[in-house]
């Protein structure tokens, strides 16, 4: 069958975000952690492609990946000694976390298996010009909302940066001599 | 389920994983940062099942359009949460979440 | 006309066929981008450029926005009776099953004479402004809600909606929130805009409460969801289907000059289903079969149509089909009609925002705002609001007779109640302020006994006149502004507790510009304003050829013979308390004139100081004094011209299909008589006033023996009867006393639970350590390590580690996915 040679592909996209999302979870370094989180991402990009979704896939890899994967590489250079080894202790035992973990995700497991799921897999057809289309009629609110929160995180972004800026400006100058 | 025919179950079964792996790393990471890539793993595990559902269940482009407002809304969590973790860093020296517990007991 | 459908129609309707009208949205639209930049960029534009541009754009937004009115006005009148309804569509905003709400403006007979009344009067007091408010460093914040104002009030009027006509409710709501306490950083001017706003607010509760009965008395069969898919649509979600039953407007079967375009008759389609939207509303509460019964009100069936939708294009026509309705008028809540309670609690919506009984008390502290806001928000256009919207659901409330009944005698209390506390205040302002009250009583005894067109009417010469009045004022105070830097100019001037309230107080601030008894003699020095404000005086107190005259008068004529209310002696009630009402009015109005331009010779000081004000205030004065005499042409009495007044024939297709049962006949001499009564009364009032206020040398003694004769009873009405004291005592000492309560529960039950659960955590955790320590120790080392894990927990719930808590929000809600899967009895 010629399903054979996609499946392969799947089940390595999976194992590649999997693997990926354990390194993000249990990798001693948090810049490791933080190029794993790479790997997740760009396989879950992959896995929309699979499904048919070209449009989330690209907005996948240039928010995600370009976007938000930089800005948490930033955070990490910026906030931490790397050396540190403190920092990457872990909260709780990792044992005590890991159980009730376990047992959700054998349940949400249970749960998949168990339902009679139905299977009308839809035509791979681009789906950019619906989703448009979708965005300006029936999610035109939601749609606008969006629009309003991204100015919103952006400015609030912003001003709590910049007041960490200015404290950091008074360490400096202790004396307030340049503030005057 | 086959293993050579992928279906709605494979994706499921996924996003469950990668769900559980980004609670896990919510759970126990103590740094601030990591905490944060432990929510961007959950995020892109209920995405996963928005799009898988889109795929196989609804037939349109409305799981679809809910996972961009997803990513769009995780953006402006990251540029958030990323300015208060600077903040934070500002105030305590330190992103370890245990450190800055400042309200315990 | 996209609503227009050729084909027989066995049903009547009161809606007409519509036409459009392109340039409405610019009305509002034209305020908005005024306010925007004015409150965006105002402050560098004053900066930068001078107080010229912000005046510039603010008046030149209103005169282009007024262009507009005018012109839509025009072409509201180029049609044919009947047919005078403009409607633009501006965007869609939400449908459900066979509700569709859109961002509709629609101009008919009533909101086209509202429209110009706020666009004209508005440009007027928007040019009176420069003049006024030029020395204010805010002068672009004011220009700002100014404008906006006008917005949020084109808003309101044009809207064609519930929808709209609140979101402009609200607006207004705030511009005169803001505008009150335009000048915040006097506590007394803050505190009074937070008054008028709370009071709006009980107001806005009714308004809210009445559309949701009447929402859901109309509600019931929301098309659509359980009917088959369409045929033809497939299972098509975002097809709609709509019913709508074919009507002829009623205006073509009156037989008038009335013509369907092609001559042929023409129908329109009456949309059923719960609506928001007036026209829909009246087209379904005004439908009739050809037997003369309502079948949505009385009950009763009705043949539908129906089409699906997609969008906004009909796709599919689907068989006629009958809908058995029950009626609402058999609709009971609590054994109560469900129309009265609807009514009920738009009128008290309409009684918050046009200050009648009880929820008046913000009105006059709302006066402590700019005079020229006072004049137009205050006066001439906000407050009107209320009578605009029974206006508008003119067909609603004549459902309802015992609402009607409540409106009109609301009202009459009202304008009577007022009248008596503007007899005794100082303040010119409160004087205005009161006589405001007491008129928009009068409007709303002319909308609640049926008689809609002259409410309209008094509102409209209303607002040209007492728009006069304030402007005139304001500017008597512009010109006294000087005693605040002078205080004691001719009076010895104590010195006053700064603690106690103004109105308490007998004695005179000497400080105070508004205190009319630091007026006098001002006729010489301040001429045009003298003789406006005597012109407008004349329009208020009611005597002939100033148009107050037509409209009070009508009012009163319409009061003694309606058959509108619950019962003939109501209407008997609410005459009298208007005709007395009326003598009040005149006496304390011309009160107010002899005191600032009479009374004595103008003093050193005032000779000094006072002078008339710029050119761009008087002229303002002038436009609003001839408005004031002029628009009696189009009130004049059918009396005297043998024909109905100009104003009512304008008005008539939109009360048309109200269900009135109408006004008794009365004979020429009876109406004469009535007609002299109310002459001789307003010349009454004048002449008493005259007697104790005319000149101070011969008439002071003479109101001096007079108020201490009555000296408690003036005490009494001099402090407006103590209401707001009276609110103080109940209202707020009860909101005070709540609030108490609830401090007390919170902290001592609510807390004490938070620390019993603190308790049981730390007592779990000690016995989960005990059980640790002496029991499992060294046998099984995994149970050991999740109960010290679980203690752990358990000791510091509180850990200010957001780990814990993000933790705690994925695992519960997984879990709670699983167990409302697996479990589903659980949650329910």
């Amino acid at each position: 069958m010629d399903q054979l040679p996609s499946a392969l592909i799947f089940y390595g996209i999976a194992a590649l975000v999997l693997v990926s999302a354990g390194g993000v979870a249990f990798s001693k370094n948090i810049l490791h952690s933080a190029f794993a989180l790479l790997g997740t991402l760009a396989g879950v990009a992959g896995l929309y492609l699979f499904l048919g979704a070209d449009f989330v896939g690209v907005a996948q890899i240039i928010i995600y990946v370009g976007g938000i994967l930089v800005l948490i590489l930033f955070a990490v250079l910026l906030t931490n000694r790397i050396g540190d080894v403190r920092v990457t202790n872990l909260a709780v035992p990792a044992f005590g976390a890991a159980v009730p973990v376990l047992f959700s995700v054998i349940g949400l497991l249970w749960l998949v298996f168990r339902t009679p799921w139905p299977q009308t897999q839809a035509a791979a057809a681009p789906t950019t010009a619906r989703l448009g289309d979708a965005f300006l009629r029936e999610y035109l609110l939601p749609f606008e909302l969006a629009s309003v929160i991204l100015l919103l995180a952006l400015v609030g972004a912003v001003v709590i940066a910049r007041r960490a800026a200015r404290d950091e400006y008074l360490d400096k100058d202790p004396h307030h001599e340049r503030l005057v | 389920m086959s293993l050579a025919h992928i279906g709605l179950h494979h994706y499921l079964v996924v996003s469950a994983l990668l769900l559980g792996l980004g609670v896990l790393t919510v759970a126990t990471r103590r740094n601030a940062v990591a905490l944060l890539m432990g929510v961007e793993l959950i995020l892109n595990a209920a995405n996963l099942n928005f799009v898988a559902f889109a795929h196989f269940v609804e037939g349109k482009v409305g799981g679809q359009a809910f996972a961009v407002f997803i990513i769009l809304l995780a953006a402006a969590e990251a540029a958030v949460a990323l300015a208060i973790v600077l903040a934070v860093f500002r105030g305590f020296r330190t992103i370890d979440t245990n450190a800055t517990a400042t309200l315990k007991e | 006309m996209p609503e227009t459908l050729h084909g027989a129609a066995e049903f009547v309707t009161g809606i007409g066929p519509t036409h459009p009208g392109a340039l409405l949205y610019l009305i509002p639209l034209l305020p908005l981008i005024g306010a925007a930049i004015n409150g965006i960029l105002g402050y560098f534009l004053q900066q930068r450029f001078g107080k010229k541009v912000i005046s510039f754009l603010g008046v030149g937004v209103l005169l282009a926005a007024a262009v507009v009115a005018v012109v839509s006005f025009f072409q509201l009148l180029a049609l044919p009776s009947g047919e005078r309804t403009l409607v633009n569509k501006v965007l869609p905003m939400i449908s459900i099953g066979s509700l569709q709400l859109d961002l509709t403006f629609m101009m008919d007979e009533l909101s086209g004479t509202m429209s110009l009344i706020v666009t004209i009067i508005g440009m007027l007091i928007h040019v009176y402004s420069t003049g006024y408010m030029h020395d204010d460093e805010s002068y672009w914040r004011y220009f700002s809600y100014l404008n906006l104002f006008v917005f949020s009030m084109m808003m309101l009027v044009l809207g064609d909606s519930f929808l709209l006509m609140f979101f402009g409710w609200e607006g207004v709501g705030l511009c005169s929130y803001l505008l009150i306490g335009f000048w915040y950083q006097d506590q007394a001017k803050a505190t009074a805009g937070m008054k008028a706003f709370i009071v709006n607010r009980v107001g806005d509760f009714g308004f809210v409460v009445g559309l949701l009965f009447l929402f859901w008395s109309l509600g019931g069969v929301w098309f659509g969801a359980q009917y088959a898919p369409v045929h033809g649509l497939g299972s098509d979600a975002s097809a709609r289907e709509v019913r709508y039953v074919v009507a002829r407007p009623a205006h073509a079967s009156h037989g008038t000059a009335w013509r369907g375009d092609h001559g042929t008759p023409t129908t329109v389609a009456v949309r059923l289903g719960p609506t928001v939207s007036f026209r829909e509303l009246k087209g379904q509460l005004t439908l009739k079969n050809a037997a003369g019964k309502r079948p949505i009100v009385d009950g009763g069936e009705v043949a539908v149509h129906s089409r699906a939708e997609r969008g906004s294009a009909a796709v599919v026509k689907t068989e006629p089909l009958t809908l058995t309705y029950g009626g609402l008028a058999n609709m009971l809540v609590w054994g109560i009609p469900v129309l009265f309670l609807a009514c009920l609690g738009f009128f008290l919506g309409a009684s918050g925002k046009s200050a009648q009984i009880p929820l008046y008390v913000w009105l006059p502290d709302a006066m402590a705002g700019p005079t020229p806001v006072s004049a137009l928000i205050h006066a001439a256009t906000m407050v009107t609001a209320g009578v605009y919207m029974v206006a508008r659901l003119n067909f609603l409330f004549a459902l309802s007779p015992g609402a009607m009944t409540v409106v009109a005698v609301v009202g009459a209390a009202t304008a009577f109640f007022a009248a008596t506390i503007g007899l005794f205040q100082y303040d010119i302002k409160k004087v205005l302020a009161y006589s405001t009250v007491s008129q928009l009583g009068y409007m709303f005894v002319g909308v609640g006994i049926g008689a809609y067109w002259v409410g309209i009417f008094h509102l409209l010469t209303h607002a040209a006149f007492k728009a006069c009045l304030f402007l005139g004022s304001g500017s008597v105070i512009h010109g006294m502004h000087y005693v605040q830097h002078h205080p004691g100019h001719d009076d010895p001037g104590h010195g006053h507790d700064a603690h106690e309230p103004r109105d308490l107080r007998l004695e005179p601030d000497p400080s105070d510009p508004q205190d009319m008894r630091n007026m006098g003699g001002l006729a010489g020095l301040m001429p045009v304003t003298r003789w406006t404000y005597l012109i407008a005086c004349i329009a208020i107190a009611g005597l002939p050829f100033a148009s107050g005259f037509y409209s009070k008068d009508e009012i009163l004529f319409k009061a003694f013979t309606t058959g509108n209310l619950v019962a003939p002696l109501a209407g008997k009630l609410v005459w009298t308390l208007c005709t007395l009402g009326a003598a009040l009015t005149a006496f304390y109005m011309f009160r107010s004139y002899y005191l600032t331009f009479r009374y004595r010779a103008p003093s050193k000081a005032h000779e000094e100081h006072v002078h008339e004000s710029p050119r761009s205030m008087t002229w303002v004065l002038v436009a609003l004094a001839t408005l004031a005499v002029v628009l009696s042409l189009l009130g004049l009495p059918k009396l005297w011209t043998g024909t109905d007044p100009l104003f009512e024939r304008f008005l008539e297709p939109v009360f048309a299909a109200a269900a009135l049962k109408g006004f008794a006949h009365a004979s020429h001499g009876l109406e004469w008589g009535l007609m002299l009564l109310s002459v001789a009364i307003a010349a009454g009032g004048i002449g008493v006033a005259w007697l104790f206020y005319a000149d101070e040398q011969k008439t002071a003694a003479r109101l001096a023996a007079l108020k201490e004769r009555f000296a408690p009873l003036h005490r009494v009405v001099f402090n407006k009867y103590y209401v707001d004291e009276l609110y103080a005592a109940t209202v707020l000492r009860g909101t005070h006393g709540l609030a108490r309560m609830l401090a007390w529960f919170d902290r001592e039950i609510i807390d004490g639970l938070v620390n019993f659960c603190g308790w049981c955590g730390r007592v779990g955790a000690w016995l989960n350590g005990k059980i640790d320590e002496y029991f499992v120790d060294g046998a099984v080392n995994l149970v050991a390590d999740i109960v010290i894990g679980s203690g752990q927990r358990l000791k510091r719930m509180q850990t200010g580690r957001i780990n814990s808590y993000a933790y705690g929000v994925a695992v519960g809600v997984i879990a709670i996915a699983l167990v409302a899967y697996f479990l589903p009895g659980v949650l329910k």
